[in-house]
């Protein structure tokens, strides 16, 4: 966009609202809304404090195992589901129940069998992240060209090299969305299972500030938190336009 | 007469495949062959030509282990086929090349999954690209080449397997008409440096009486073969004379002429 023949760059639009915040924080209506400067001081002051380091380690390595298992097994099963009639029979309705289902309800349950530590965590990433990396896989396999496979079979392909050479390759573009769409929702649910399960991680850290009403806190570390999510969502929107240049050719 | 037509079981050269009462019905009750005998000598260049929905390409991808047949037999040097085998490759209509693999991996990927080493297939892929004409274009991937030059990838690649009969689909279909003559002079060129069984399905007449040793003419519905052509055409002399070369237009007119009423 240009304004007055200046090119402005793609994020110019945010500054204007960090002023717009930063000047209402200023008027003082609610204690809910502190200015933006205050809360950037405040997030400088307890990124390097060790509660916070500790929160943030635990929530990445919760966000990385759980998310990292949803690739490895919905790339797998949604392959699977689009080769086979009968998998796909099987698990398409519990994989479709499971995508719209409101799993946050399901934590509680969760954490009566696996108690209140990471394991619940991982395991709420992990079903937040799957059903649609599933679900992706799952369309980029159905769209295969036939003769693709027809290739592979007739050059002598076994499954396996069926699997990791042509099936892989060329839903990848759609697997890519799907591990994508997974990586959000994987952080919704890192998070989501640590402000129930609130004894670990950010969890607790949230429940400390807002008990407390430490507002200016509570913001910075949300702001760490989208930061973050942002990037995920960005490094692996760059890394699915890398292979949108085959997509139409397929 | 110039051209002779003759039945199938006094042809000369032995049968690389033989076609033996194969029927095809397609779930839904589509018959795309009925009872089909047909062979096809060794080391030589067989036209299947027909109207579309004459069942020429089933034939063709039952003979390549693609399809099964509901009935009857088909036999590659004698052994029946149960699926695909490494004795014949496979050319495709649409090309079929792996958009995200260069070049020279698409031609090398018959004998990659063979297991063969990349030194010796990368070796044996360079060989294939420069005698399809490709040479310089080995590290370009499938989107930056035009459909001429994918399909003459398509057909390295069938040509590094080092199969004993290749089987064409249509394959200069997709490709356009000035592309498509210079394809058909290579691809005769090829023929006789490879001395190896070319099964070549078109629906193009000019195509079939150019590059055939012999034509079998499928007609529809019920699918069969009503004859045998083997155009007597002199290959020794220049390409581009072929196509005003008298037998060669003799046997398109008689081949039209036998086909155009089953089109109107």
């Amino acid at each position: 966009m240009k304004i007055f023949g200046v090119k402005l760059p793609m994020m110019a639009s945010l500054v204007i609202w960090a002023i717009v915040w930063e000047l209402i924080g200023r008027l003082d209506l609610s204690i809910l809304l502190p200015p933006l400067s205050h809360i950037l001081i405040r997030m400088v002051e307890i990124i390097p404090t060790a509660t916070f380091l500790k929160a943030f380690w635990i929530t990445a390595k919760c966000f990385l195992i759980g998310s990292t298992i949803a690739v490895v097994a919905g790339i797998p099963i949604g392959v699977l589901m689009g080769r086979s009639i009968i998998a796909d029979r099987m698990l398409l309705p519990w994989v479709n129940m499971f995508l719209s289902a409101p799993l946050t309800a399901l934590v509680p349950v969760l954490m009566t069998l696996f108690g209140f530590g990471e394991q619940t965590i991982i395991l709420t990433t992990l079903l937040f992240a799957i059903w649609i990396i599933v679900l992706d896989a799952r369309a980029g396999v159905k769209g295969i060209s036939q003769s693709l496979v027809e290739m592979a079979h007739s050059y002598g392909a076994n499954g396996w090299q069926a699997f990791t050479k042509i099936y892989v390759w060329a839903a990848m573009p759609e697997i890519l969305a799907g591990i994508r769409l997974g990586f959000i929702r994987a952080i919704k649910g890192v998070i989501i299972g640590q402000l129930l399960v609130s004894i670990v991680g950010f969890g607790r850290l949230f429940e400390l500030y807002s008990s407390n009403f430490l507002m200016e806190h509570m913001w910075a570390l949300l702001l760490v938190l989208f930061f973050f999510a942002f990037l995920i969502a960005e490094g692996m929107g760059r890394i699915e336009r890398k292979f949108s240049y085959y997509a139409a050719s397929r | 007469m110039s051209t002779h037509t003759e039945s199938i079981s006094e042809s000369t050269a032995p049968a690389a495949v033989a076609v033996e009462n194969v029927s095809k019905i397609y779930p839904g009750g589509v018959e795309a062959l009925s009872n089909m005998t047909l062979q096809f000598p060794k080391g030589e260049l067989t036209s299947v030509l027909g109207p579309s929905g004459c069942g020429k390409t089933t034939l063709l991808k039952i003979i390549a282990g693609l399809l099964p047949a509901n009935s009857g037999t088909v036999k590659v040097n004698g052994q029946p086929v149960t699926g695909p085998g490494p004795e014949r490759a496979f050319v495709f209509q649409d090309f079929a090349l792996m958009p995200w693999a260069t070049v020279i991996r698409n031609v090398a990927f018959g004998l990659e999954l063979r297991g063969v080493a990349k030194s010796e297939r990368t070796a044996i892929a360079d060989k294939q690209i420069e005698n399809v004409g490709l040479k310089g274009f080995e590290n370009h991937y499938p989107h930056q080449l035009s459909g001429g030059m994918r399909q003459r990838v398509g057909l390295a690649r069938a040509l590094a397997v080092d199969a004993e009969i290749l089987l064409m689909d249509e394959p200069f279909s997709a490709v356009d008409e000035q592309t498509r003559r210079k394809f058909q002079e290579d691809l005769l060129g090829v023929v006789q440096v490879e001395k190896k069984t070319f099964i070549f399905v078109t629906h193009s007449i000019e195509e079939a009486v150019y590059l055939s040793d012999s034509i079998a003419l499928l007609l529809p519905r019920p699918s069969r073969v009503s004859e045998i052509i083997k155009p007597d055409i002199r290959r020794d002399i220049d390409p581009d004379a072929i196509r005003r070369d008298p037998v060669y237009l003799d046997t398109v007119e008689r081949i039209w002429q036998g086909l155009r009423r089953y089109i109107e």
